[in-house]
């Protein structure tokens, strides 16, 4: 296991510039006014994601495309490349999909003794462990998009690893800070069998501890029925005589969840992993200009932007704005910049976004959402923070050993 | 259409009554309307029907014609001021979010949000004239008041461009911070004013070498620094004042406009992004858009005295004598 500040320097680094141009070939002569001095910089950004072999899910409505968080990747190397143009820096992504049965450490050492520094790693948690063991120090720039385990934050940390993804306890406290400022603080916690649904209902657990709910009980959803069918028999019984306000359920697949609305024994509302949700990005999402966004991604993709997508989205303009900032491509100099106060990312979300020094994670607003609208965009009124209510969202500097 | 006509014949008589009063014109994005304010009155005389998504609005320099962008209806649309009927529909480009217009009247520079390009329209034959590659998501329009330079900011690549109006051509390029909203010359042409929304802070250039000369922030007791959103920039024609809208900040900061520093906030209604004053410069209009009015400041004594309810989500004020 590392653990390391990753906003100090101790390592090597490498540029990551491939091209070097004298300034006198970037200027086109003849104009009435001529720009200043620009010195061209070529970089390679490595998208290397994998799939996953998921069971069936009960709920088969939605179907992951393939291309998830790619296409938030390339929509981003395109905004890079439209500001790039003007300062002579050119982005290119270089995409690569392992099989789910796939060595990932040796695609990593591949990639990475090809001249790879920076990679975009859409890879489940599993995976991320392996290149996380694997990438040395000082090395390289690593961005995870989709990988949302709390201990990443908290205790397996790297130096050089980055999240634009939020983590499960930013989702969840932003759900409990919504449900508090309601006043709706008892809940019955719902749990499905697979493993993330645990370290899900973990997170949730603790949002409850830190926002002052009460988890009135607690019951696993052990999935022996097909939900479609028997939902309306199941459910209410599963609900009934317990006095809640909220059912939290714990559903990361999308097995059962979604079966578990409209049928409790009481009318009450369902959130968490289904029903009333928070995501780092989702349909409803339009304001401060997100609706710019979400049509230039449906425009190029026939389908709506996911969390996956948006983290890539983010990620890969980060490198864009160290680079535009800094007009270096040097792994060091890029990284200097993000970790440092200067740093600051328009994205969509109605204020600038930086990174927590002492875990890497991108602290964002973390929307409320239902199907068809943001219902919330916490961290909301009235939770404080010394440093910036931002982060209320999430592991805070004394919950995680990572930077120590 | 007959509640149109009619507004537009009771508009009439109030103007035909009042010939002298300054009227405001403000969009309403979420309404597809006009509202028409008469400034002696302090109170909205008519709405219009426009077209869907109104952004951007100006007046040409006679007073005799209104522009506004009709966003989701890829068109600028020329409004008679006296009937207050559309007379034409300009080729604009698709989803023009706002424009400048060149002081001798002849051309618009808009800019097209989805397609990273400005669109120009030369205005005497109501034809595209060109378009120029800039960043992402460009927005802010300004044109210098000799009309030799263009400024397009775009909101994603957090530029400001520099082009040249002959060969409409990019001469050179600002950083300034995050997303920029909107762009403002001094009367003399000499400075230029940037806004960046969400960075927080308004970048003045000179003009004649391009360099930023100052960089204002805002802090406003009570409100998160990352509340204060600078949007819309009015500078005085005395060169005495800035104004900025700070967006959900809800205020409307007055900058001193030879030291950079900040003399007084303003408060006015929710969600400010736009400005425009009254021609001899005693009041400053403000789009209030959350909550759906028009602030009215007094210049002189720097006080807001009225607000004024109109449509749903104001976004731009023009104002004609």
């Amino acid at each position: 296991m590392k653990t390391g500040n990753w906003d100090i320097n101790v390592g090597r680094f490498f540029p990551i510039v491939l091209c070097l141009w004298t300034a006198i070939l970037c200027l086109s002569a003849g104009r009435p006014l001529e720009a200043a001095t620009l010195v061209p910089i070529d970089v390679e950004i490595i998208f290397l994601s994998q799939k996953v072999d998921l069971p069936p899910a009960l709920s088969n409505i939605d179907s992951v495309p393939d291309d998830a968080g790619l296409m938030g990747a390339r929509i981003a190397i395109g905004d890079n490349n439209t500001t790039g143009r003007f300062l002579k820096h050119k982005y290119s992504l270089i995409e690569e999909t392992l099989a789910a049965d796939a060595n990932v450490a040796e695609a990593f050492a591949r990639l990475a003794s090809e001249g790879g520094k920076v990679f975009i790693l859409d890879l489940p948690a599993s995976s991320l462990d392996i290149v996380r063991n694997h990438a040395k120090a000082g090395q390289s720039l690593l961005f995870n998009t989709r990988a949302t385990d709390d201990r990443f934050r908290s205790k397996d940390c790297h130096d050089f690893l980055l999240h634009t993804i939020p983590s499960r306890a930013m989702r969840t406290d932003s759900l409990a800070q919504y449900l508090i400022t309601k006043r709706w603080k008892d809940w019955l916690l719902i749990v499905g069998s697979r493993p993330e649904d645990e370290l899900f209902a973990q997170a949730i657990r603790k949002s409850a501890k830190k926002f002052g709910a009460d988890i009135i009980k607690e019951k696993k959803w052990t999935g022996e029925h097909d939900a479609r069918r028997t939902a309306q028999t199941e459910v209410p019984l599963f609900t009934q005589g317990i006095d809640y306000d909220v059912l939290m359920v714990a559903d990361e697949i999308g097995d059962f969840g979604d079966y578990l609305m409209y049928r409790t024994w009481t009318p009450r509302l369902v959130a968490g992993t289904q029903g009333l949700v928070a995501k780092a990005w989702g349909r409803p999402i339009e304001q401060w200009g997100a609706a710019q966004l979400q049509e230039r991604f449906l425009k190029e993709s026939n389908r709506w932007m996911l969390s996956r997508d948006y983290a890539a989205w983010a990620a890969v303009r980060t490198i864009g704005e160290a680079v535009t900032r800094t007009k270096s491509g040097s792994t060091e100099e890029i990284r200097k910049f993000i970790a440092s106060d200067k740093f600051q990312l328009a994205a969509f979300k109605g204020r600038k976004l930086s990174f927590r020094t002492w875990n890497g994670q991108l602290r964002m607003p973390v929307a409320v959402m239902s199907a068809r609208s943001v219902v919330a965009q916490p961290p909301l009124k009235g939770y404080l923070h010394q440093r910036t209510e931002l982060d209320t969202l999430g592991l805070d500097k004394p919950e995680s050993s990572c930077g120590k | 259409m007959i509640k149109t006509t009619f507004s537009a014949f009771l508009f009439l008589l109030t103007f035909t009554a009042a010939a002298t009063a300054q009227t405001a014109y403000v969009t309403n994005e979420k309404d597809d309307t006009l509202s028409v304010i008469d400034l002696t009155k302090m109170e909205v005389i008519t709405t219009i029907e426009v077209g869907q998504r109104p952004r951007g609005v100006y007046l040409s320099p006679d007073n005799k014609t209104l522009y506004l962008c009709a966003s989701d209806d890829d068109t600028i649309q020329e409004i008679d001021v006296e009937t207050l009927k559309v007379r034409h529909e300009l080729p604009s480009g698709a989803n023009p979010e706002t424009f400048a217009i060149s002081a001798d009247g002849k051309r618009i520079y808009t800019s097209n949000e989805s397609d990273n390009v400005v669109t120009v329209i030369d205005l005497e034959n109501r034809k595209l004239a060109g378009q120029i590659d800039v960043g992402v998501e460009p927005e802010g329009m300004a044109v210098s008041p000799d009309g030799k330079i263009v400024i397009n900011t775009s909101e994603t690549t957090n530029m400001a461009h520099w082009i040249d109006s002959d060969s409409l051509e990019i001469f050179d390029n600002s950083l300034v911070d995050q997303r920029p909203r909107h762009a403002e010359f001094d009367s003399e042409g000499k400075q230029l004013w940037v806004s960046a929304e969400i960075g927080g802070t308004v970048s003045v250039f000179d003009v004649k070498n391009r360099q930023e000369i100052a960089k204002i922030p805002f802090a406003i007791k009570g409100i998160h620094k990352d509340r204060v959103q600078p949007v819309g920039i009015r500078l005085s024609k005395n060169g005495r004042y800035a104004f900025i809208a700070l967006g959900p900040a809800n205020h409307i900061a007055v900058v001193d406009a030879k030291t950079f520093e900040v003399t007084k906030y303003i408060l006015v209604g929710r969600r400010v992004w736009h400005m425009a004053f009254t021609p001899d410069q005693k009041k400053l209009l403000t789009t209030n858009g959350v909550s759906g009015d028009v602030t009215v400041i007094d210049v002189d004594d720097l006080k807001a005295v009225k607000s004024i309810k109109v449509g749903r989500f104001p976004w731009g004020v023009a104002i004609r004598p």
